[in-house]
């Protein structure tokens, strides 16, 4: 395995805030491993976060980092790459975060497609705050604020970036595909989004009898399927209970970016550098 | 010999903040601020700058503070309903000392109140309407003239002072038209944030100076309490950093304190006024003139950090001070704290939607005192 990650961590910012068997190191090591291998310039690297566990992400990491508000991630990050369109912007988001106080800007953000990427740390359940229901907590499963199980449809945040070029889906388990997945969100030209399934033991897993971190693990595994083997996309209805992951969407269109230069052109102006 | 133009206020506010070199504006549109953006959508592609339209106003806010990290210098416009969602990115912008500019048109009421309709009732909200201790700077503008100049100082303090600058105007001043000497390059000042001289070892947060993203330096911006480099802190070093945050600005009362003083050398009574109020509260010390009444003015531009210093230099020389405000009592808290007993002071609200009238405040000025909802006693008049 390749240890070209280590040079992106802000080793002075160690050790992290996450419990033991959190999910979200093994992203975040996927997220730098993908960035090693695009060689991406660490001074034009830019990662954003909004409010949660995965909100601490960018403490640790060595790049132009910034810790915002709860769900507005990508609200900055959307500033950020518009007033200087050469540095590459990675936007972390939780599950309550991107589609809960951040829904809005998350479906906008689908919709105007300027080049950002964007993943979710998708635990289904309010971590930092003590494991309460998230949007995307399953039907059933307990939280803090709903001890008798959720009576709520969860949201399938794969459904709801429908405006968006790129959208894939996988599990902090699957590290090859993570990798890989992070890296094609980053090299697409648009909106990309990459929805992580992951483990929260402390919270999701001891209050729904998967406490142990190996466990929960496999709860990730045994609870997502491969696309191919899930009927979804034209039906629009999922075969079975399982998450489907894969790459749902690969499309280039022109992005925001672009598409704004043009209006300049058309202004009769040449685009100025902040 | 400048050149004339006749423009509306909202006008004057968005060819300001081009003057002053705003080159990234996000907004939502709102009744009565909605020109500003409307004029930098078409405004500032010309010059190859950033315009854009986000979903709401917390995306709005948040995506200014974002571009001036991305090294832009950035403005958004509101009004009231607007303003009240900006607050939390207010508080983000006050805490990351991010330079921007918020201009708030104010217009009647809480909630969707009277969006046609003037008021002065967000200066309360203004400087205090984000949570928590912070750092702010809040002006007004009383003029269409005096709209332009003051965008491109709320421009130079946001640069100057790494904070939030509001800017607050009203429905009356940002669609009235007036005929305005149109200002030149060069005549007024802009000024930009202090670059550091060494970007290899910039911290985000040891002193003012100012560098974006993408320029070097890798440091960490954050919400939570931090310490010059960015990083969480707590307890004493959460106590010292607040108190110089804070500090930053008060600190600077004198230097940030605006205003203007009409007639006041001599007077023994005082009319204090702000924003659209200070037009007929001049002319209200013109009748009082008139009628044999010593009166003078003192109106505010820089209404935080309060210029308690120039308070009381008036309470000191005069026997009565008159607060007319379109609200039901706000800014004349900080005048009677500030005159602290050394002179009477009577406040003056209209809330009908409508200006005062230059005959409301002078027999204001006159009038017995009465108890008025909200206020220390005074006058609330009406049509």
């Amino acid at each position: 395995m390749s240890d070209n990650y280590r040079k992106f961590l802000r080793t002075s910012q160690l050790p992290h805030v996450w419990c033991p068997g959190c999910g979200d190191g093994m992203i975040v090591k996927a997220l730098l491993e993908a960035i090693g291998e695009l060689n991406l310039d660490q001074n034009k690297v830019a990662v954003v976060s909004g409010i949660g566990c995965s909100g601490r992400t960018p403490f640790i990491l060595d790049f132009n980092t910034m810790h915002t508000t709860h769900g507005r991630a990508l609200a900055f990050a959307t500033g950020i790459k518009l007033a200087n369109p050469e540095l590459r912007v990675v936007a972390i988001m939780g599950d309550g975060d991107a589609s809960a106080i951040g829904g809005n800007h998350f479906i906008h953000a689908c919709r105007r497609n300027l080049d950002l990427t964007a993943l979710v740390f998708n635990n289904g359940i309010y971590g930092l705050t003590g494991g309460q229901l998230a949007p995307t907590t399953p039907v059933g499963k307990r939280s803090t604020t709903s001890t008798a199980g959720s009576i709520e449809q969860p949201f399938d945040l794969v459904r709801l970036a429908l405006g968006a070029g790129f959208v894939a889906r996988t599990t902090s388990f699957d590290h090859k595909q993570l990798t890989s997945y992070i890296k094609r969100a980053i090299l697409h030209k648009g909106f990309s989004f990459v929805d992580i399934l992951t483990s929260c033991p402390t919270y999701f897993g001891r209050m729904n009898d998967v406490a142990e971190p190996y466990d929960m693990v496999h709860y990730l595994r045994d609870t997502s399927s491969p696309l191919h083997d899930c009927t979804c996309g034209e039906s629009d209805q999922p075969k079975t209970e399982l998450m489907p992951t894969g790459i749902f969407r690969e499309e280039e269109r022109a992005d925001y970016e672009a598409l704004y230069k043009q209006k300049i052109a058309a202004a009769g102006g040449k685009r100025s550098a902040s | 010999m400048s050149k004339k133009r006749l423009i509306q206020g909202n006008e004057a506010c968005a060819h300001a903040a081009l003057y002053a070199g705003c080159n990234f504006y996000a907004g939502y549109p709102i009744t009565p601020s909605s020109e500003v953006m409307e004029i930098l959508s078409y405004e500032l592609p010309k010059l190859g700058r950033t315009f854009i339209q986000m979903e709401d106003e917390i995306a709005s806010i948040s995506a200014i503070i974002g571009a001036a990290w991305g090294g832009a210098k950035t403005l958004t416009a509101t009004s009231g309903p607007g303003f009240s969602l900006m607050q939390e990115g207010l508080g983000y912008a006050s805490i990351t000392e991010t330079p921007c500019v918020i201009v708030n048109c104010q217009r009647w009421g809480p909630s969707t109140g009277q969006p046609t309709k003037g008021a002065q009732g967000d200066v309360m909200q203004s400087i205090w309407g984000t949570h928590g201790d912070h750092a702010i700077i809040v002006v007004t503008a009383s003029t269409v003239r005096d709209a332009f100049d003051m965008t491109v100082k709320s421009f130079n303090f946001a640069q100057q002072y790494r904070v939030p600058v509001v800017l607050l105007m009203d429905e009356v001043l940002a669609h009235m038209r007036e005929n305005i000497d149109w200002p030149e390059p060069g005549d007024i000042e802009v000024i930009e944030a202090k670059r550091p001289a060494d970007i290899k070892s910039y911290k985000p947060f040891a002193n003012d100076e100012f560098l974006p993203f993408g320029q070097g330096a890798r440091y960490h911006i954050t919400g939570l309490a931090h310490g010059a480099e960015g990083f969480a802190v707590s307890d004493e070093a959460a106590a010292r950093e607040l108190k110089r945050m804070v500090g930053k600005v008060l600190d600077h009362t004198r230097e940030l304190a605006l205003h203007d003083r009409y007639l006041l050398d001599d007077a023994e009574l005082a009319v204090i006024s702000y924003g659209i109020t200070s037009r007929p509260a001049q002319s209200a010390v013109d009748l009082l003139r008139a009628r044999g009444v010593r009166a003078g003015l003192l109106s505010l531009k820089t209404l935080w950090p309060f210029p308690d210093f120039l308070i009381r230099e008036v309470a000191d020389h005069v026997d009565t001070i008159v607060v007319p405000e379109l609200n039901m009592g706000q800014l004349v808290r900080e005048i009677e704290r500030a005159a602290g007993g050394r002179c009477r002071v009577i406040p003056v609200s209209r809330i009908d939607g409508h200006l005062l009238t230059p005959a409301q405040i002078a027999e204001s000025a006159s009038a017995p005192r009465e108890p008025a909802i909200g206020t220390q006693g005074g006058k609330v008049v009406h049509a």
